[in-house]
């Protein structure tokens, strides 16, 4: 008797766990709850002076970062606007660079996916610009293209084009010899492989790719704006508050940058999951 | 080895030159980093218009070897494979294939997939034409209720169904199956077998088929092909099923005949041929 009730007590508890869990609230609750304690231990932090960033209510309760916050649509000049449309600048910026490099991975990636030989050809070409960083490329947009706009696009495109294209290539090369075999009994026109067979069944790999690749496009967006000065934009709004040391300012724009990359990724997903269900 | 196998065809068969399915000298040879392995050497086979034929053997024989060499997804390294006359030098719907693993596009519904076959075998037939026989074609395979589904809602034996609904609809001349029972349990196996006799009683084309299942092989087929191990395999023996059409499997089954058959495949396969690591 006196053996088993121990037991029974972990296993009741591990199934309260359980259903806490499952609640539905939970979803919701368990999470405010980990960013509360994350902005106490900050807060905490802050005030004994461990660290010397300013805490999170004098974020909140700081003129200039309440200003931020409670106004994030006015205008003064393109280098002086409320956060929502500097970050709607950037936003901007990412839609063109990120559609031009979805395009084109995508194009490319089903070419290199279908050529085995243009496969070998190019991969470790493209296995090595992979791993080149967002920053790298700002210098070299902007010896080549000379103009900030431009150049800030061409390292959107350049940095989150190659999740994109490799795993195209990927999705289009493992294809299962069985769809192909059954293609080939049927003797199935080129088009009709395309959008029956390839497409769909690439489509979850090339998600894959796009959702890494928007999380890339949005990381560089930041950084290049950072680096060119003089652009409206989120990123260029840090450097321009940093150099001026409005640190309250900087972790306002942080939350906006964060926000808007969750955002973007469960923008991808939804788009997934409505168009390539289930796999 | 040869002497027997033309033994036990029947005469006739040997008399006509041509036959509608000519297998002839066929080898197949595969390159590998270790020298040339030959999987199968020197075939024969000659299979009329309308007949079911099962093709039984040890894994590594070069069933399926022989069989993509019909559905032309593979060519002979010597000798020769004619349908009708004509070289077999790739996959076509005048032969559809059954694969073991269904092999359905897991995007599209039971109907679609069969309509897609259809759509590019008859690009003159009208749309309304195509839908109403793909439509008749899952019928037929008791599929009437589940046309919409995509496969991941279908059983095994359903998916199977819809791939042999797929493979009938655009009335091929050949009917290949690569072990299509196999994935399914025993009573699935034995409804699906009942259905696909009947449906053949219906449209008799020619079928080739593989199998590890003797019992099937007898309760289905005109003709067993057995063939010896590999490597360089060839066709052991071929028994003729004596049983009446349309076969019923009770009857069948209390035939004193049927156990000798099988006895004799049985022995065959296990103790003539046993595989190597039997």
């Amino acid at each position: 008797m006196t053996a088993t009730l121990p037991n029974r007590a972990t296993v009741s508890s591990r199934d309260r766990i359980q259903a806490l869990l499952k609640h539905p609230a939970a979803n919701i609750a368990l999470p405010i709850i980990g960013i509360l304690l994350f902005l106490t231990i900050w807060e905490v932090l802050a005030r004994i002076g461990l660290i010397a960033l300013p805490s999170p209510i004098q974020v909140l309760t700081d003129e200039r970062s309440n200003y931020l916050i409670m106004n994030p649509f006015f205008y003064n000049s393109d280098l002086d606007q409320g956060l929502f449309l500097q970050t709607m600048a950037s936003l901007k910026r990412v839609a063109i660079g990120y559609g031009a490099a979805a395009i084109v991975g995508i194009a490319v990636g089903i070419l290199v996916g279908n050529s085995p030989v243009i496969d070998k050809m190019f991969d470790p070409l493209f296995q090595f610009l992979r791993m080149v960083a967002p920053l790298a490329w700002v210098p070299i947009a902007l010896a080549a293209l000379r103009q900030n706009e431009p150049a800030a696009l061409f390292v959107i495109f350049i940095t989150s084009i190659w999740p994109i294209l490799i795993n195209t290539a990927v999705g289009v090369r493992e294809i299962p010899q069985d769809y192909k075999n059954v293609a080939k009994v049927l003797r199935i026109s080129n088009q009709k492989y395309f959008f029956k067979v390839l497409i769909p069944s690439a489509l979850p790999y090339i998600f894959t790719g796009l959702r890494i690749a928007i999380g890339l496009a949005w990381l560089a967006i930041i950084a290049a704006e950072i680096v060119m000065s003089g652009v409206a934009g989120i990123g260029f709004f840090i450097w321009d508050a940093y150099q001026q040391n409005y640190v309250t300012e900087i972790i306002v724009a942080v939350v906006y940058i964060g926000a808007v990359g969750l955002v973007l990724d469960r923008l991808v997903l939804f788009i997934q999951k409505r168009i390539a269900p289930g796999q | 080895m040869q002497t027997i196998t033309t033994d036990s065809m029947t005469t006739a068969l040997q008399d006509t030159q041509q036959s509608f399915l000519h297998i002839e000298g066929v080898s197949k040879v595969y390159p590998t980093s270790k020298g040339a392995y030959t999987v199968l050497q020197d075939v024969n086979l000659n299979i009329e218009a309308g007949e079911f034929i099962c093709v039984i053997g040890h894994s590594g024989c070069g069933k399926s070897t022989l069989l993509n060499m019909v559905s032309g997804f593979s060519q002979p390294t010597e000798g020769v494979v004619l349908l009708q006359g004509q070289p077999i030098t790739q996959p076509g719907p005048d032969r559809m294939v059954v694969f073991q693993n269904y092999s359905l596009l897991p995007w599209l519904t039971a109907f679609e997939n069969v309509y897609l076959g259809l759509d590019s075998v008859y690009p003159e037939k009208s749309g309304a034409e195509k839908k109403a026989i793909a439509r008749d074609n899952l019928e037929m395979v008791g599929l009437s209720d589940s046309l919409d589904k995509k496969p991941t809602q279908l059983s095994g034996g359903m998916k199977q169904r819809v791939a042999i609904a797929r493979a009938l609809a655009t009335r091929p001349q050949v009917l290949i199956l690569d072990e299509p029972f196999g994935a399914l349990d025993a009573i699935t196996k034995e409804e699906l077998q009942e259905e696909l006799l009947k449906i053949w009683n219906e449209h008799r084309c020619t079928v080739l088929m593989i199998t590890h299942d003797i019992d099937e092989a007898l309760f289905l087929s005109d003709r067993l092909v057995m063939m010896t191990n590999g490597p360089a395999a060839n066709i052991g023996e071929i028994m003729t099923m004596p049983f009446p059409r349309p076969r019923d499997r009770d009857r069948i089954m209390e035939d004193p005949e049927y156990y000798r058959l099988r006895n004799y495949a049985l022995d065959f396969l296990y103790n003539r041929f046993a595989h190597d690591d039997e």
